[in-house]
């Protein structure tokens, strides 16, 4: 690693770094966006990086996050790679234009600093922005640290491009977004052949005129919803293949779901983002204590990995649930998502659920915070009927 | 695992001292995360910044609460900011200020490492006469009484992160680790503290 770094092939990058580093080896050509905190430094980055490199590409300043996603509607339409990044109201501004990008089927890729929803005004994490924006059509990857995210910004690009899916890539408030740490650059020649310049069907064109977005009456419009519905659970395949290619030619990847030491254990953690790097401590911690505790990571929410969650949780006799965020009057939002891959999913027993919420407005998820998780479900023989609110 | 608190001031340059210090312990083949205070900055308050360091991949993803090391930017802070807080008993603290480490008011078992990096720094033209920036110079002296991280390192990240602009920093920071005074008993606490943290 530190030979990496000498020799420039690493940086110490934030989440947010990598994640226009992401951007600029992805040969992005149209940038729009809006400043929001805490996504900001990935625009002053973008601004850094083209003052240094020779990058062709267009940088949009706009008045909104509406406007930002509409440009890179327009841009894509054109046949460019657009991408763009926000945070909480920001993306919540942009919610008709993300319903328009994937039903439009254009590969834009969005990177969303998971940041809780006001009021009261909060700039710290939590993922209500993001899981608001769950029915939008959106292929959604959510990240654990800043190597990831700029993994996940190629890669998110390779499996929008070959889907015609727009896909959103999450980080976590600060945590991610602000935490600096050697991150290694993908060699570019690499990146080139894994993700040639985009050549899509059909684009704006000036020599051959064309309507896009038309009126669409009820004989197509359902047919046309359901190819984005089947494009949506071709991708979680793709991403499967573009993580292998990842494996053979950077030796890292990260799984649509990542398991770590689930083998025979009786109690697993179901984490997503941030929390799921810390948790491996924790796992480790009472593995030594001769527990059977195991953890799982969610990282594709959209498509949800229906498959994974039923082979891997499947036998286990108790599952808790970590939800950083909440659905009101429902649970939180991954403990449903995980209640319905499990139902009907075999005969006889299955998983007691556990559902816990935590870590809202960016409280800080410590160790003893999941000690506390793994405490509540190993006590108790039946889950609350309702959700559990961690301090 | 080794965590490094920063005590400064919004403008001081906190922010920037975490991540060089992180890009030297990286030089030296260490993991590291480096992180602001979560939160909002605004010119002349407290603010704080992190580092972390370990020989293995890092996978912590909290708040800094048992700092190993402290480092204080501004000795003003002293007054109203328990820079101590949660610091580990072998803890080291790099104190900018002109006072000797015997005369700092700062009770428990921590090594005291003082530097006059303030006078420093104006002597190197880093910031103005009246405000100087004390963030590289300071370094110095953390690699002084931190004997893990050779100053070498330090020189290489402010050379990698300034480039051209690096001159002044590097004479600061040389000129600090020359002049930092530690307790007369000191090198033998120092390895031994390191040790224990390691």
């Amino acid at each position: 690693m530190e030979q990496a770094l000498r020799e420039e092939k690493a940086l110490l990058l934030s989440g947010n770094q990598a994640a226009a580093y992401g951007a600029y080896l992805s040969r992005v050509q149209v940038i729009a966006a809006y400043p929001i905190t805490p996504q900001t430094t990935i625009i002053e980055t973008l601004a850094d990086i083209m003052t240094k490199a020779d990058w062709k590409h267009k940088f949009i300043n706009v008045e909104s996050e509406h406007s930002a996603m509409a440009c890179c509607i327009g841009a894509s339409m054109g046949g460019v790679r657009a991408y763009t990044a926000t945070s909480a109201q920001g993306l919540a501004l942009m919610h008709e234009l993300l319903h328009w990008a994937s039903g439009a089927r254009l590969p834009i890729v969005l990177v969303n600093v998971n940041r809780a929803m006001a009021p009261g005004w909060s700039i710290w994490s939590d993922q209500n922005d993001s899981l608001s924006q769950r029915d939008t059509g959106w292929i959604q990857l959510y990240c654990e640290s800043p190597q990831e995210v700029l993994d996940t910004v190629i890669q998110g690009f390779m499996v929008a491009e070959k889907v015609n899916v727009p896909v959103m890539v999450v980080e976590d408030a600060f945590i991610l977004s602000h935490t600096s740490e050697v991150v290694e650059l993908p060699d570019q020649a690499v990146i080139d052949r894994m993700l040639p310049p985009r050549a899509p069907a059909f684009r704006l064109d000036m020599e051959q005129p064309a309507a896009f977005g038309g009126l669409l009456g009820p004989e197509y419009y359902q047919e046309v919803r359901a190819k984005l519905h089947k494009a949506m659970e071709e991708a979680g395949r793709v991403l499967v293949n573009v993580d292998a290619l990842w494996q053979k030619n950077f030796g890292r990847s990260y799984g649509i779901v990542e398991p770590y030491r689930c083998e025979d254990a009786d109690l697993v953690l179901v984490t997503s983002g941030a929390i799921s790097s810390t948790s491996k401590i924790v796992i480790d911690q009472l593995r030594r204590q001769g527990r059977k505790i195991g953890r799982l990571k969610i990282k594709l929410f959209r498509p949800f990995p229906f498959q994974e969650i039923q082979r891997l949780l499947g036998d286990v006799p108790k599952v808790a649930i970590i939800d950083r965020n909440c659905s009101y009057g429902h649970h939180g939002i991954f403990f449903q998502e995980i209640k319905s891959a499990l139902y009907g999913s075999k005969k006889g027993d299955r998983p007691k659920l556990y559902g816990y919420i935590l870590g809202l407005g960016g409280r800080d998820v410590t160790i003893n915070t999941l000690r506390q998780v793994i405490d509540l479900t190993s006590e108790r023989d039946e889950p609350d009927p309702e959700t559990i609110w961690v301090k | 695992m080794i965590e490094i608190r920063i005590h400064g001031r919004g403008g001081q340059g906190a922010v920037v001292a975490s991540s060089l210090l992180a890009k030297a312990y990286a030089y030296e083949g260490f993991h590291v995360q480096a992180f602001p205070e979560f939160g909002v900055e605004r010119r002349g308050a407290p603010v704080l910044s992190f580092i972390r360091v370990d020989e293995k991949p890092i996978r912590l993803r909290t708040k800094v609460y048992q700092p190993n090391h402290i480092i204080v930017l501004d000795s003003a802070l002293l007054k109203f900011i328990d820079v101590t807080a949660g610091l580990d008993p072998n803890g080291i603290i790099i104190l900018n200020s002109p006072l000797k480490p015997g005369e700092v008011k700062l009770n428990g078992s921590w090594i005291v490492a003082t530097v006059n990096a303030s006078e420093i720094a104006a002597e190197c033209g880093i910031g103005t006469a009246t405000s100087p920036i004390a963030n590289t110079a300071i370094l110095g002296a953390y690699a002084r009484a931190v004997p893990l991280l050779p100053l070498m390192s330090v020189t290489k990240a402010i050379e990698e992160t300034f480039g051209g602009k690096s001159r002044n920093n590097l004479m600061a920071v040389e000129k600090a680790f020359e002049n930092t005074a530690l307790p007369s008993n000191f090198v033998a606490e120092a390895l031994e503290a390191y040790y224990q943290i390691r």
